[in-house]
């Protein structure tokens, strides 16, 4: 069985946003979870999360930034094209209740993972106060989507052409300063964006929660190649994540397993791009 | 061709004291590849290999096989040159027989206890069964497999290792409606993502499964079964009226020692399944990466530990060592596996365990610290339990580390189904006899029930659970 794009838009020069028949995974999905996805016979098996999903039509929303072979190859991809693998619900689902005033922090694509959060949040009956960032305006993602399911947003872009010049981080400092009290924060994005939220809410004892994308293969629990130091326990972010406490998360190996395979992804993509070039 | 082809009796004939031997690649040319490593028997010699067989009155043979094949049945048959017979006999007892011929450990089952081997060597069964079912490949000799008339009923199977491959054929050609889960994006279980390509030809593996799906089983990848539908949705609104759990035992065990994380430490099931599931020994030309070292480590004594340490050599290692913690006599692995490791350049520490592993500045493996074990009381499995001796750590230099110290059931199918009992190691309760768990109509085999064992005898337990199954649809 195969996987058919239903539709799909150019979000950003960098992003695409792809709807997919998965009736069965629409079905059970909770926000937050995400699927495991292998393009064809020879692909890798990468993981995105759920950004959405329509139970009745019976179809899945990804969004995804072209970083490597696997995101430029599918951004190939048209309506009508089929995906060969296409695996999930993946994760934990995290019923986050009712928290009371939540900070919600996307860095880059990092947004379109924290949406679906967002919303259920805010659906929960939460004061939500969202910052998105990007590096230049043009880069800037699910503006409308996330403003309509926020109590406030705010908009931080690296060169300042939208928004406040700077990083999120620097918007929730300015928040902080201000005396605004938070219950929670939440953070998704980057690793460096996640740990330098974690830094400036550990010195506020704001709890913060962070959504780690560590490299994984099969996605249930049996590689380990997902694994980080949280709390001083080895945990599987596939399995007993993604979501976690960021202040206890060791960022330093992280950032390290991260790192694992640049030069492989480089040769793949340089490959990738030296293939369509000479189509 | 040798043999006077009547039907004289082997056995009044000189006993042939040895097994024929199976050509093998030589050792220095297949470290640098990935194919199988013996050739098979041809023709002529699987014929005379047969004919050492005496055809006993009480084939002992049979006990020593967990799925008790018609052992001298189906070797008289080759012995006769009668290939269709001989697989239409092995078919009848085993749906995978060019796996188990390849992979089974014949030296502690059915040749063990051959009587020939009690003066000789025994007559080579494993040999013979991978002989016939590739012929068979070839040739296409066998006839059809009998399918019984529908009977109307649905029966889930979740997972494709051999436990599920094997519970889904038998019911299918019991005339059931058979749904085969996988969580993976291809059926085999271990023996896809763990068994090496030199061990086991994927191609191999993809023979049995077509024919398995050719009994009508559908194949049904990409669901992970607790996640996706639970047991019970798969019993109610999907309407399945039994169901069978062959998940195995994936999830892997660590040592729990301190640099564990570091980069260039992997599971043996990410090492194995980077390689083997993924194909990242093709890389670039399949997508997964993988980092192979030049030093490698590998913890452990089992198959998993072979497979891993061979596989390293594969790609690239100059030296490979295993590091056990028991005794050579200790090891689990199979007799062969040992002696293809040593033949292509394996070394072997025994009764060490790692303290830690260490790292450089930027979190890859330098090498690790290793303490001497000695032999004490037994424990729980029988075997001696290794006891430090204190003061006698020392390092070893290595960049790269596989950890293969076992692995436990994967809890996502008991979690999603609490009504399940489970033992206290978290492997699934059933009756022996029939493979029924405490819920009505959920059946479980394999791994999971067992702890990590053998293809042969998750196939077996795949059986009796098919038959279980049938008893209990037939009854309600
Ligand atoms: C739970 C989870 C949810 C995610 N959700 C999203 C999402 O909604 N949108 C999105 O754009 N990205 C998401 N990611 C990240 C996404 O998986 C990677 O961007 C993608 O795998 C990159 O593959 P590539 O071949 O294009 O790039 P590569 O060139 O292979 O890699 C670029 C970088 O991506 C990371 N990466 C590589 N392989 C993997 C892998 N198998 N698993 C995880 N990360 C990897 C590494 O940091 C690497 O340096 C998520 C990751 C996780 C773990
Ligand atoms: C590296 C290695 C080498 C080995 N070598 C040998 C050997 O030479 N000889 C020998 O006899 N034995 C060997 N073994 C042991 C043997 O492979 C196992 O005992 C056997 O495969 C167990 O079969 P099984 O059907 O119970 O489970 P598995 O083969 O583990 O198959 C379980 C299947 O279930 C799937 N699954 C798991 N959870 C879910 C879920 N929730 N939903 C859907 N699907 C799911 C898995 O993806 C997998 O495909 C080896 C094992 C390993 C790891
Ligand atoms: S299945 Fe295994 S134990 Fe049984 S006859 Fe074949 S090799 Fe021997
Ligand atoms: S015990 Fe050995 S010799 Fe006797 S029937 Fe079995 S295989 Fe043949
Ligand atoms: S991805 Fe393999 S264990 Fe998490």
């Amino acid at each position: 069985m195969a996987y058919k794009i239903l539709a799909r838009d150019d979000i950003t020069s960098e992003s695409v946003r792809m709807v997919v028949a998965a009736p069965h995974i629409a079905r059970k999905c909770e926000p937050g979870q995400f699927i495991i996805l292998r393009l064809d016979g020879k692909g890798e098996r990468i993981p995105l999360t759920i950004a959405d999903f329509d139970r009745d039509a019976g179809t899945v929303t990804i969004i995804f930034q072209k970083v490597g072979k696997t995101t430029y190859h599918l951004a190939t991809f048209r309506e009508g094209d089929e995906i060969s693998d296409f695996v999930g619900p993946l994760g934990r689902h995290l019923d986050l209740g009712r928290l009371g005033t939540v900070a919600c922090l996307g860095g880059g694509l990092g947004v379109a993972p924290i949406y679906p959060k967002v919303r259920a949040l805010k659906a929960g009956g939460n004061y939500v106060v969202s910052i998105i960032g990007a590096r230049r305006k043009d880069l800037v993602i699910l503006e409308e989507e996330m403003r309509a399911h926020s109590d406030e947003l705010f908009v931080t872009t690296d060169d300042g052409s939208y928004g406040l010049r700077g990083f999120v981080t620097d918007q929730l400092k300015l928040l902080l300063d201000e005396g605004r009290k938070f219950d929670t924060c939440l953070a998704v994005g980057p690793i460096p964006m996640m740990e330098a939220v974690c830094r400036l809410t550990a010195q506020h004892d704001l709890p913060t929660l962070v959504s780690l994308d560590t490299i994984m293969v099969d996605g249930t629990g049996m590689c380990g190649s997902c694994r980080v130091t949280v709390g001083g326990e080895t945990k599987f972010t596939c399995v007993d994540g993604p979501v976690f406490d960021g202040h206890n998360v060791d960022w330093v190996e992280t950032k390290r397993r991260q790192c694992r395979y640049v030069p492989q992804e480089k040769q793949a993509l340089e490959r990738f791009e030296k293939d369509r070039g000479s189509k | 061709m040798a043999g006077n082809g009547n039907n004289e009796k082997p056995a009044k004939k000189k006993v042939v004291e040895k097994k024929y031997p199976m050509s093998e690649q030589p050792p220095a040319e297949r470290i640098r590849n990935f194919n199988e490593v013996p050739y098979g028997y041809d023709v002529e010699t699987a014929v005379e290999e047969a004919r050492r067989c005496l055809q006993c009155k009480k084939p002992v043979c049979i006990d020593g096989c967990p799925v008790e094949i018609d052992i001298p049945g189906f070797i008289e048959a080759i012995a006769e040159e009668d290939f269709a017979e001989a697989i239409r006999v092995m078919k009848s007892f085993n749906n995978l027989p060019a796996v188990c011929g390849r992979v089974c450990p014949q030296e502690d089952q059915c040749e063990k206890v051959c009587v020939l081997a009690k003066k000789f060597e025994s007559v080579a069964i494993g040999r013979l069964e991978r002989f016939i079912a590739d012929y068979d490949y070839e040739h296409g000799v066998a006839p059809p497999t009998e399918i019984a008339p529908t009977k109307g009923k649905k029966v889930a199977i979740v997972g494709s290792g051999p436990a599920g491959l094997t519970a889904a054929g038998d019911l299918a050609r019991m005339g059931y409606d058979v749904t085969l889960y996988e969580a993976f994006h291809a059926a085999g279980g271990v023996l896809r993502y763990g068994i090496p390509e030199f061990r086991l030809p994927k191609a191999i593996l993809d023979q049995e499964v077509d024919y398995v799906k050719s009994l009508g089983v559908k194949v049904e990848c990409n669901m992970v079964i607790g996640k996706v539908f639970t047991i019970k949705e798969l019993l109610g609104e999907l309407e399945f009226e039994a169901a069978f759990i062959g998940t195995g035992a994936g999830l892997p065990r660590w040592m729990k020692v301190p640099g564990e994380n570091l980069i260039g430490v992997y599971s043996a099931n990410e090492w194995l399944t980077r390689i083997n599931l993924m194909r990242a020994f093709e890389f670039p030309e399949y997508d997964t990466p993988i980092w192979a070292g030049k030093n490698v480590a590998v913890i452990g004594g089992g198959n998993t530990a072979m497979d891993s340490v061979r596989t390293a050599l594969r790609m690239g290692a100059e030296t490979a060592k295993i590091y056990y913690r028991r005794g050579e006599k200790e090891m689990p692995a199979r007799i062969e596996e040992i002696h293809h490791a040593r033949e292509e350049g394996v070394q072997f520490d025994f009764l060490v365990a790692p303290d830690r592993v260490l790292g450089t500045d930027d979190g890859w493996v330098r090498g690790m610290e290793l303490c001497r074990m000695e032999l004490g009381e037994p424990d729980e499995s029988g075997r001696r339990r290794p006891v430090r001796c204190e003061g006698s750590q020392f390092e070893v230099e290595c960049d790269m580390v596989v950890v293969a110290v076992g692995t436990y059931p994967n809890p996502i199918i008991p979690e999603t189904t609490p009504e399940l009992e489970l033992t206290k190691w978290g492997t699934i309760k059933v009756d022996e006899e029939t493979g029924m768990t405490s819920v009505q109509g959920v059946f479980a085999g394999g791994d999971i029930v067992t702890g990590g064992a053998t293809v042969i005898s998750a196939m077996g337990a795949g059986k009796r659970a098919a038959r279980g199954i049938d008893a209990y649809l037939t009854d309600k």
